[in-house]
């Protein structure tokens, strides 16, 4: 059997990432962390930093439009990838996104801090389930936690940002 | 005056920035040439440091500064102590980093600086500290034992502080009555858990001699005046933030930390930014906690279940230090007689040190206990004499003819505990409407005849609010009608931005959103103490509105003496000031600000538009006349409130135990309360829905295991359970409003409410539910395997 | 909480993979997922010198149905077995139970096989793994070798793994037709590890009485305990009242001694267990199609 080249460790590797649709190029450490590479190497501070070990979702990102813990994600496994993160959902117009309108209105946010988070998993949460129950909803969202709303007002502004984005959706498709 | 903003749901001003992530926390400052801490923390609870050799981290590439306490100079003193009592005749503040002793796991003992917080962390690693085990305090039981260790060897006993207060004569009323009951409660150790950790970032500039810090606080003026006092530097010249705060809950106001001092220190040190930002396995074993107390509890009552006189004993935990003096339990002591007329009561508390994190308050501060307490007696009250809860509550309910109530106690701002106004019966009236309390007896029943046992809870509070000693705001408005505002308390989250600008949309006749309000700048406001005891919107709140009733004034002096009209037939409405009958004539708000000020000229349209109305001429005498109180449309103004004001509040809920594992889920949670006028409703229910949520957490999910060596067994988020929306239910919120007399905007505090009668109402429910088992709740917070328990116990007998 | 210092790879191939684990032994960590692993090197309660990233291996990423079970590659995340047409229709029990996972966050790149190797008594997937009789393929740079469930799980985090070898694949029995499955945990919050969990799997014969029998827990032992005692009881039986007492009276004893922790004593996990078999039986026997 021929012996395979195996590929060399590394403690540096270059990536390339997309981040909100923009292309990035970067020598990073290989032990740096998805969300410390986002926040201090890119300077998309909107992804916050809660617990580091994976429970409370203030860090989630979009990674090709899933839902992920950028906390425990290596920058180097985000090679060639599509993330979107918070700073990625206002239009380029920079009207609110409908889910980032609905949070406004109906007071879904107090201190701010885990809130790009919950944005980010409700964006792919609707995407999977235009139509969520509130039960639903409050099962979807258990990966986040909230500290300031007691999720009342969240779940609130979830089912608007439904309501609309379905109601804008029938209208694309009737075009 | 009518009020157009005051009362309205209006939406947050400072949302579409948050919402974006374009927030500013303290880990967001970015600052060129910036460098990064990490701190090396004891893993033991009570031990003599041996030796420290920090060499090896010293010489790691990357590293550039590790300090010891041997570093430190004249810095190494213990922290100021932040509210003295005569009672707390041990005090005990900790050393920035620890010299020759360690008292509870997590206490700062080395500090590192590096090129990041990776390199930081490895240093930490090579940093060899040689302990001496020392047996250790790990609980209260333990701190009071005889021949317990000491917690500080020159502490006798472990006793920090002892307070005795009565009011009346309980001993009389005990000897004579016809029921008495004793009973023990518990409430154990529970922390705020923001999302945002800790954090400092600190500039030092030599060339100004300026220190600049963002920190992640409640209290950021204290903070300045401790850092220019430490570092011998003019207040002018310390300037401190609060950012964007992620959470604060209590357990961010301190003064100090030992990381707001070492990071500037550090700073210095290195004429570089040092930026340190803590993260949540520190957070647990080194930011403040707070709960845990023993209650030994004597009730007397008669016949007709009213409350006779209460005796209540009770040690409370203050953890390795006493940074912020007995305020908790005080406070409980203060707030247990509640919204009940008792006029007999003897309290007794020892404070108590462990080899544990110390202890400052927590949302609620000391009430959740009191409640607990006091609630569970209503209850077996109402057991005992075969009443119902709810009316053995309201014979014993002060009446809103009975008010201002004085309880007989000094207050945790050495004020009398003095009830301002409330009306509890109305409150009681309104949560049995959002729970269908009278038909829930056929509910229950239903539910048992399927085998499931379903409880309904209630639980009563009263609530000190909006204490001083003063805050301060100022408000100005500038040449193109922008109106700023700002003051020294912080923000994390209650929407100031958005209430203190109704306060001042509604004086100067603009809308919120007009209105800039800067909180938490030492450098845009210089005098104040911060947000804390819900206290921000009664007391800055009122400064905030005699500093814009100031303005308002002022404006309307200037546009008389343009208009040459009375200053009583001024108006100011949507952003323009004009006699009353003729408004076509009118100035906007900027213009009258540039003519407020005789030196500024008016360029452009303002110019055009100034000289077209033909307004009067500046009078004879001095260009700017002493009455008119300075130049501009600016004013600053200071409320300090003469007491405490008290808010209250009365929950519900409904909930279900399955008999067979101990799990409880909720089916109906109701809050009713009472914070005098409401700024802002949705705000207000906001406040109230998070406040319940961390109740529920405490008294179901959350609590804090210390084992045997004075560790915490559980220091993370999968072990230490935070209720996420799958666990907190819906609330129903419904207000009841009885103004204060005390400030001129008739508020009283909001911020801890939710969380206080939820430990109490749980419970209740609890034993509701199980009463068949006759089980009786006294301890929190519980977890589904300790209610197994107690109901086995129970079926057991 | 920052990883500490280590060597990274990130191979293309299988083979190259498995050169560089047998290179270096016990000092790699196999990073897939990395939802058990990260958080243990941001706690730095783990330190590989080196970790080989196998979510480029292309060869691993398959589900694929084969006689007699559903063979799952190494890289398949979690989250693409739940949303996956062919497991939803031919092994729903697998959905099932994924779908208690943790949170979506979670199962958006934590994967199946993944969850097998770190072997956390508490898990979801080696407990149905085990109750269904599955088998895991193991490889290395030299050999290969299956290994049947029940031997594969040996301890706390601890799998019958050798140096140099790594897990590419593992295999789920398929349940037979006619068979009622279910599969459910106690937990204190949505998406916690489980105090106690239960996946069970009972055929019925032709006259309706249960033929075979299959039920694992998770969250009593150090590893996923196929209780063949409980098993023995239900054999025979319709799943009266009095065979469910009987079987959640001995599931009460296969709760292994030492199982306190800060969540739950034994002696409750031993209630809880009693409990959930009784329900886990009662469900799965429901949904049976005779």
């Amino acid at each position: 059997m021929q012996e395979q080249e195996a590929p060399a460790f590394t403690e540096e590797s270059d990536i390339a990432v997309t981040v909100n649709g923009h292309h990035y190029e970067r020598r990073v450490p290989v032990r740096l962390l998805l969300s410390d590479f986002l926040r201090h190497e890119l300077h998309l501070t909107g992804t916050h930093i809660g617990c580091e070990h994976g429970v409370c979702g203030c860090f989630t990102v979009l990674l090709i439009g899933d839902a992920v813990r950028s906390c425990l994600m290596l920058a180097v496994q985000a090679e060639s990838m599509a993330i979107t993160t918070i700073e990625g959902m206002a239009g380029t117009n920079s009207d609110l996104h409908p889910i980032q309108q609905a949070f406004m209105e109906k007071h879904g946010l107090q201190c701010g801090f885990c809130t790009p988070g919950i944005i980010m998993s409700v964006h792919a949460m609707l995407h999977d389930k235009p139509d969520p129950t509130d039960e639903e909803i409050r099962h979807e969202l258990s990966g986040n936690i909230c500290r300031c709303t007691g999720y009342q007002n969240i779940v609130e502004a979830v089912k608007l940002a439904a309501e609309r984005l379905r109601v804008s959706q029938s209208e694309m498709e009737m075009d | 005056m009518a009020t157009r903003w005051f009362g309205a749901p209006v939406q947050r001003i400072e949302d579409p920035r948050l919402l974006r992530g374009r927030g500013s926390y303290v880990d967001d400052f970015d600052l060129p040439e910036m460098l990064h801490a990490a701190f090396l923390r004891s893993t033991h609870a009570r031990a003599r440091i041996v030796n420290i050799d920090v060499s090896t981290a010293r010489a790691l590439p990357g590293v550039h500064l590790v300090l010891t306490a041997a570093d430190l100079g004249e810095l190494l003193e213990p922290s100021p102590l932040l509210v003295p009592h005569h009672a707390l005749t041990q005090p005990r503040t900790q050393l920035p980093l620890a010299q020759d002793e360690v008292h509870y796991v997590g206490e700062t003992v080395a500090m590192v600086v590096a090129d990041d917080r990776y390199i930081a962390e490895d240093a930490l690693d090579l940093i060899d500290v040689e302990y001496e085990p020392l047996p250790v305090v790990h609980s209260l039981e333990v701190a009071v034992a005889q021949n317990a260790p000491l917690v500080h060897a020159d502490v006798p006993g472990n006793v920090a502080a002892h307070l005795v207060q009565t009011v009346g004569d309980p001993d009389a009323v005990f000897a004579t009555a016809p029921h008495v009951i004793r009973e023990s409660f518990v409430v154990d150790r529970g922390a705020a858990m923001p999302m945002e950790c800790r954090g400092v970032v600190a500039r030092w500039d030599s060339h100004e001699g300026s220190l600049t810090c963002w920190i992640s606080t409640q209290g950021p003026i204290p903070i300045r005046n401790g850092l220019a006092a430490i570092f011998k530097l003019p207040e002018h010249k310390v300037r401190v933030t609060a950012p964007d705060v992620g959470g604060g809950f209590g357990t961010k106001i301190m003064m100090f930390y030992p990381e707001e001092i070492l990071t500037p220190f550090a700073a210095i040190q290195l004429g570089r930014p040092v930026k340190w930002i803590e993260d949540r396995r520190e957070h647990f074993i080194s930011a403040n906690q707070e709960r845990s107390q023993l209650h030994e509890v004597e009730y007397a009552f008669d016949d007709q279940g009213i409350l006779l006189a209460v005796r209540d004993k009770f040690l409370h935990d203050t953890g390795a230090y006493t940074p912020y003096g007995i305020i908790v339990p005080i406070i409980t002591a203060c707030t247990l007689p509640g919204p009940y007329r008792l006029k007999n009561y003897y309290s007794e508390f020892t404070v108590l040190y462990t080899n544990k994190v110390p202890v400052s308050p927590y949302r609620g501060a000391g009430r959740p206990h009191a409640v607990f307490v006091m609630e569970r007696i209503m209850d077996a009250i109402a057991r005992e004499l075969h009443l119902d809860r709810a009316e053995v509550r309201s014979r014993n309910f002060i009446q809103p003819d009975e008010f201002p109530w004085d309880v007989g106690l000094v207050y945790q701002d050495g004020g009398p505990t003095k009830y301002d106004s409330g009306d509890y019966q109305a409150g009681l009236d309104k949560l049995k409407t959002l729970l269908d309390y009278d038909n829930f007896p056929v509910m229950q029943a239903e539910a048992r005849k399927q085998g499931r046992y379903l409880g309904l809870g209630i639980g009563c509070y009263v609530e000190g609010t909006g204490i001083g000693p003063y805050e301060g705001a100022q408000v100005r408005v500038e040449s193109d009608g922008r109106v700023f505002a700002s003051t020294g308390i912080t923000t994390q989250g209650q929407a100031h931005f958005t209430t203190f600008a109704q306060i001042v949309a509604d004086q100067l006749g603009v809308e919120p959103k007009d209105v800039l309000v800067t909180t938490g700048d030492t450098q845009a406001f210089n005098w104040g103490m911060g947000t804390y005891a819900s206290r921000a919107a009664t007391v800055a709140g009122s400064a905030m509105y005699l500093a814009a009733a100031k303005v308002r004034e002022k404006t309307k002096q200037v546009a008389a003496d343009l208009f040459e009209a009375s200053p009583d037939d001024i108006e100011l409405a949507d952003g323009k000031v004009f006699v009353r009958d003729a408004p076509h004539r009118a100035l906007t708000l900027g213009q009258v600000a540039i003519s407020a000020n005789p030196l500024r000229y008016a360029y452009g349209e303002n110019a055009r538009k100034l000289m077209s109305m033909k307004l009067a001429g500046p009078r004879p005498g001095p260009a700017l006349p002493p009455e008119r109180g300075g130049p501009g449309l600016e004013a600053s103004e200071f409320y300090s409130p003469p007491h405490a004001s008290f808010a209250s509040g009365i929950h519900g809920a409904i909930i279900e135990v399955d008999a067979k594992t101990g799990m409880v889920t909720f089916i109906k949670y109701a809050a009713v309360h009472d914070c005098g006028k409401v700024i802002n409703p949705v705000v207000v229910e906001g406040q109230v829905h998070g406040g319940v949520a961390q109740g529920i957490g405490g008294a179901f999910f959350e609590r804090l295991v210390y084992n045997d060596e004075g560790q915490i067994i559980n220091a993370s988020f999968m072990d230490y359970l935070l209720p996420t929306a799958a666990e907190v239910p819906p609330i129903a919120v419904d207000h009841v409003e009885t103004p204060s007399p005390l400030n001129p905007l008739g508020v009283k505090g909001a911020g801890e409410a939710g969380v206080i009668p939820v430990p109490a109402l749980f419970a209740s429910a609890i034993d509701d539910a199980l009463s068949a088992y006759g089980v009786r709740i006294r301890e929190m917070p519980l977890h589904p395997n300790r209610l197994f328990e107690l109901l086995q116990e129970q079926q057991g007998r | 909480m920052k990883p500490p210092r280590f060597q990274y790879a990130a191979p293309r191939l299988l083979d190259e993979a498995l050169t560089l684990l047998d290179q270096y032994r016990e000092d790699v960590k196999i990073l897939a997922g990395g939802q058990s692993l990260v958080p243990l090197l941001n706690m730095r309660l783990a330190g590989p010198s080196y970790i080989v990233d196998i979510n480029h291996i292309s060869e691993l990423q398959y589900i694929e149905p084969e006689d007699g079970y559903l063979a799952i590659g190494a890289t398949v995340r979690q989250r693409q077995v739940e949303r996956s047409a062919l497991v939803q229709e031919q092994l729903p029990m697998l959905v099932e139970a994924v779908q208690h996972i943790g949170h979506m966050q979670i199962r958006n790149r934590g994967t199946v096989v993944g969850s097998i190797a770190h072997a956390d008594p508490a898990a979801e997937l080696p407990a149905l793994l085990t109750c269904l009789n599955g088998e895991v393929l193991v490889q290395s740079a030299n050999s290969e070798r299956v290994i049947k469930a029940e031997e594969f799980f040996t301890g706390y985090l601890s799998t019958a793994l050798e140096a140099g070898e790594m897990l590419t694949e593992v295999r789920f029995p398929w349940i037979p037709p006619q068979a009622g499955w279910a599969f459910m945990e106690f937990a204190r919050r949505s998406g916690d590890y489980a105090l106690v969990g239960a996946a069970a799997v009972l055929t019925p014969a032709l006259d309706d009485r249960c033929m075979v029998a299959h039920i694992a827990y998770l969250g009593i032992a150090g590893a996923p305990v196929r209780a063949h005692a409980v098993e023995d009881v239900l054999v025979g039986t319709m799943l009266d009242d009095a065979t469910l007492d009987s079987a959640a009276e001995i599931a009460r004893t296969v709760v292994s001694e030492d199982m306190s922790d800060v969540h739950a004593t034994t002696e409750y996990r031993r209630v809880l267990t009693a409990e959930l078999t009784r329900r886990v039986l009662k469900a799965a026997w429901e949904r049976r199609q005779p």
